[in-house]
């Protein structure tokens, strides 16, 4: 490099330039787009979660005024190349037959597939034509509970299936059988862990428009992965790709729900070819429940080894995992659960077992956290357990176990799914549990608890650690362009959805280019402008998307630089850019604009063009990923609970983050306290529920309670910061590892204060009612044992 | 079932305006459909997350569980009247500052809630506004950077009242 970058920006609190639009309700969100000639879509979807197709009868529906078409899967297959969605992981990790048809072929296989589409002059009328259409079932034996499914003998979830097992995998090191040999202690604990959804408060929704004219096929669609759309739509419906253009609005939150091509997408541009128009579909929140994806129940039956010091000896058992009617995203979900459960500890030996089971429920894909708060729960439960059983104190047991500074990087034995090495990069664990521990005042709990108990409340503290891989590869698009004007234009694969990417992608470029932010645009997930691009899963997007506009924005730099050296006849060492302008440090008044430069470098047809630099004044870097960034956090929390009621009040929340170095603290506060709140969620609240046929019982806001300001706790915010040796910017990602330890904190806090009565709880979430059954069941019988412990 | 259109006046943000909707069409969509003020959100379409909240007559109701045929004389304010000209609100500024919106979703119908809050009481306490604010979900800020935002804006809000 020459010449000093000016980091006016970085590392500080910048307001985020996605916000005025948004503030003002100018923010352009897929069902804010108005096309004129606009038609609706509405779905007919499958009432039973098992059920033969044995006909369908369109004929009244395709009779109402107003509506265009009325489709079935018969309709779509001439439509398109294979009317089953493709995989998008690789070729023999699990048969075709595990992703979902665009529209039900003979089978349906959960409540809420889509059936039929109808497309009329307006959603409302669409909705009547619906309601029209006669579809014939014969309903099959639903599978709901995946530890019965996988009994001989058990009904099948798809008919056409050998059996109910999707895959069976073991994520196993050391010499496990030796070291339970060989244990001082053994703990063991069966774990029911439900998770829960994403439930970004915008639904789905796409809008498909085809231009015969053109040939040309545009979407608009809340997604998290732009990028893989275009292939998937082009592909399917025999398009060029470069006549596939996909854009993301404003999307109203992720969390992992919208990272997925839905058949609906499929059926809906299909749609639109079909018809040579615009066919638009907005997910209402009832169709959310029974069709976007979820988290939902695993279970675990785990047992811990443990010498006399409390040092880990080994952990084995088996994890059952429900994943529903198919599975999209493979097996990531378990295969994070198993290989994150051991976290931030050094665990000599380990074998877990892993059943992924397909039920007839809503398929699953990751939900922020995919899968680690599942691992993170069961190990942090354990070392409960262990310490509980050893007499050791529950945050000495963690310190004994926890790798230490000095062995990072610390390679584990597991491997990613990419087959890396799962090594952690960096971070001061012990540190981390010392800061928390101290701000939540854990050495004066005893006597706070003790006071309160003899005042008649129930007050409990837990702790949890995390540790997330971020920043998943193989790469990210970042195409820095200097525009004629002066501005800067930041292109990337990358997706926003609201978690302030575009903030800190235009800090990047502004720093790096020695302009201010807010002379910077983002445009974030549209294919047009960028022809590579994976979207926004994985708390990837700031290192990958951030670590290729920083290279791509020192590209643009170093060329500006080069064309100004010549221009203002100074070595590019004496140049710095201020405020937009290339000048000669110390000597005011000697300077170019970018913008000229900018101008210079779009060439003027047939004459001269500057020495040595290639054309425009822009640059495109993929910046390639092979390992994670591993980001921790540990987490502290006073709760208060209601024996009478159930009801657990959080009274403190203290988190430690260490996410690397933070663009922008702002934007990683909102992260953090984002995540812990839906981990609070899933601690106390969320759940999806459903009857023996699989029919949802939870299919609005009001039976899937989801976190209110009055849920949410005072949150303490502390962090260090490890940069990551894995990227220039030394960054880790912050989306996820918040939402990660929550539930082990809170649970683990409840157990504490309710340890008077022996509650023991090994599940979540845990509602009112369950605290009362468990009271039930073993305090109020035999009455309090004033703070002793059964044994697990 | 569908019932044939009528012609309803309003005024919205504090224009006149008359359209003409089917009576099932709710006072969401027709602010949305009809008028083009796509700032109001629709989250559920049942009660429950507050997205769409606007203020009719000064109270803060759920657009999408009135139909826009009720609305018929009275005065809507939607968040596309609560920005002054080019400068933003008091309480849009503070939201700014805290970072108390993330994918902005919610944001408008938690800014409406927060406006009538802020009204009928000007300097709340924190339980109020968490009071106020528990009709509206939000999936992305964990809520306590709109607390701060709404109390610190309560105070722009105060400066601005006193004399
Ligand atoms: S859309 Fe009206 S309350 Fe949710
Ligand atoms: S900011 Fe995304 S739901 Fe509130």
């Amino acid at each position: 490099m020459t010449a000093t970058v000016m980091t006016a920006t970085l590392g500080t609190r910048v307001p985020r330039i996605e916000d005025p639009a948004l503030l003002r309700g100018a923010g352009r969100f897929v069902d804010d787009l108005r096309l004129p000639g606009t038609l609706h879509a509405a779905f007919v979807r499958s009432p039973y979660a098992h059920a033969r197709v044995l006909g369908i009868d369109t004929a009244d529906a395709r009779a109402l005024p107003g509506v265009a078409a009325v489709l079935t899967a018969a309709d779509l297959t001439p439509l398109l190349t294979d009317l089953r969605l493709p995989i998008a992981f690789p070729e023999g990790q699990l048969p075709p037959e595990v992703m979902p048809f665009a529209l039900v072929r003979d089978e349906a296989l959960h409540v809420g597939e889509p059936v039929v589409i109808v497309v009329a002059s307006s959603r409302r009328v669409a909705e009547d034509a619906a309601e029209r259409v006669v579809v014939e079932y014969e309903p099959l034996p639903a599978v709901t509970d995946p530890r019965a499914a996988l009994d001989a003998g058990a009904e099948r979830a798809c008919s056409t299936a050998d059996g109910n097992l999707f895959k069976r995998f073991r994520v196993a090191f050391g010499e496990v059988d030796a070291a339970f040999a060989g244990a001082h202690a053994v703990v063991a604990e069966r774990f029911r862990l439900h998770r829960g959804g994403g439930s970004p408060m915008e639904t789905r929704g796409v809008v498909a428009r085809h231009c015969s004219e053109s040939g040309e096929l545009t979407v608009w669609s809340s997604t998290q992965m732009p990028h893989e759309l275009r292939h998937t739509l082009a592909e399917r419906l025999s398009l060029p790709e470069d006549r596939v253009r996909v854009v993301t609005p404003d999307v109203g939150g992720g969390f992992g729900t919208k990272y997925l091509v839905y058949p609906e997408e499929v059926a809906v541009a299909a749609a639109a070819r079909a018809l040579d128009a615009t066919v638009k579909w907005i997910e209402d929140r009832q169709e959310h429940f029974v069709s976007a994806i979820q988290e939902r129940d695993q279970h675990w039956s785990v047992e811990m080894a443990l010498d006399g010091d409390g040092r880990l000896l080994a952990v084995r058992g088996t994890l059952v995992h429900d994943q529903g009617a198919y599975a999209p995203h493979s097996v990531n979900v378990p295969f994070n659960s198993a290989t994150s459960l051991p976290g931030p500890y050094a665990l000599p030996a380990y074998d877990m077992d892993v059943a992924v089971v397909r039920t007839n429920l809503v398929p699953v894909i990751p939900v922020r956290g995919a899968g680690y708060p599942q691992g993170c729960f069961v190990m942090e439960r354990l070392m409960d357990r262990a310490a509980e059983r050893l007499g050791l104190d529950r945050a000495e047991i963690r310190r004994r176990n926890l790798i230490r500074p000095d062995q990072m990087p610390y390679p584990t034995p597991m491997r990613t799914r990419a087959g890396a090495p799962i090594a952690y990069d960096s971070g001061d664990y012990p540190a981390c549990q010392a800061m928390g521990l101290e701000a939540i005042g854990y050495d004066g709990f005893g006597a706070r608890q003790a006071a309160a108990r003899a005042a008649g409340r129930h007050i409990g503290l837990g702790i949890a650690h995390a540790v997330k891989g971020t920043g998943r590869g193989p790469f990210e698009s970042g195409l820095v362009r200097v525009m004629p004007d002066g501005r800067v234009s930041v292109y990337t694969g990358a997706l926003a959805m609201g978690q302030g990417l575009k903030t800190a992608l235009a800090q990047i470029a502004a720093d790096t280019l020695g302009v201010p932010v807010e002379r910077v645009d983002v445009i974030a997930g549209d294919t047009g402008f960028v022809s590579l691009g994976h979207g926004g899963y994985a708390s990837r997007q700031t290192v990958t998307a951030g670590s290729s506009v920083l290279m791509a924005a020192r590209a643009v730099r170093e060329k500006a630089l080069a064309v100004a050296s010549g221009l203002l006849e100074a070595a590019a060492a004496d140049l710095v850019i201020r405020d937009g302008m290339v000048e000669v440090d110390g000597v005011p008044g000697m300077a170019v604009p970018l913008a000229r430069i900018a101008g210079m470098l779009r060439g003027l047809p047939g004459y001269a063009f500057p020495d040595g630099v290639s054309a425009g004044l822009e640059a495109v870097e993929h910046a390639r990923f092979d390992q994670l960034a591993y980001a921790n956090a540990f987490h502290a929390c006073e709760v208060e609970v209601d024996v009478e009621t159930g009801g657990v009040r959080i009274l403190r929340y203290v988190a430690v983050t260490d996410c690397g170095r933070r663009i922008n603290p702002l934007i990683v506060d909102g992260q953090v306290t984002g995540g812990i709140v839906h981990g609070i969620g899933n601690a106390l609240l969320e759940e999806f529920r459903h009857d023996e046929q699989g029919q949802p019982l939870t299919t609005t806001f009001a039976d899937y309670l989801l976190p209110t300001a009055h849920d949410a706790p005072p949150i303490e915010l502390l962090y260090r910061e490890s940069p990551s040796p894995l990227n220039p910017l030394g960054v880790k990602g912050a989306g996820e590892v918040g939402v990660i330890p929550v539930t082990a904190a809170v649970v683990s806090a409840v157990e504490d204060a309710l340890a008077p009565f022996g509650a023991r709880f090994a599940e979540a979430p845990l509602s009112p009612v369950r605290i009362l059954e468990t009271l039930l069941q073993t305090g109020l019988r035999t009455g309090p044992r004033n703070g002793e412990g059964g044994t697990p | 079932m569908t019932g044939d259109p009528r012609a309803i006046s309003m005024t919205v943000n504090g224009r006149e305006v008359t359209l003409t909707v089917e009576p099932r069409v709710s006072l969401a969509d027709a602010l949305r459909q009809d008028l083009g003020l796509t700032g109001t959100h629709v989250g559920c379409e049942h009660g429950v997350c507050g997205s769409c909240t606007v203020l009719v007559d000064g109270t803060a109701v759920r657009s999408c569980l009135l139909f826009a045929v009720q609305a018929e004389g009275t005065a809507v304010e939607t968040v596309e009247g609560l920005a002054r000209g080019s400068a933003l609100h008091p309480l849009q500024e503070a939201f700014r500052r805290h970072h108390a919106l993330q994918c902005g979703f919610c944001t408008p119908g938690v800014l409406m809630t927060l406006v009538e809050l802020l009204r009928a009481d000007p300097c709340p306490t924190e339980a109020a506004v968490r009071d106020a604010l528990s009709g509206n979900l939000c999936r992305c800020t964990g809520y306590q950077p709109i607390v701060a935002a709404a109390l610190d804006a309560a105070t722009v809000l105060a400066a601005e009242a006193a004399p």
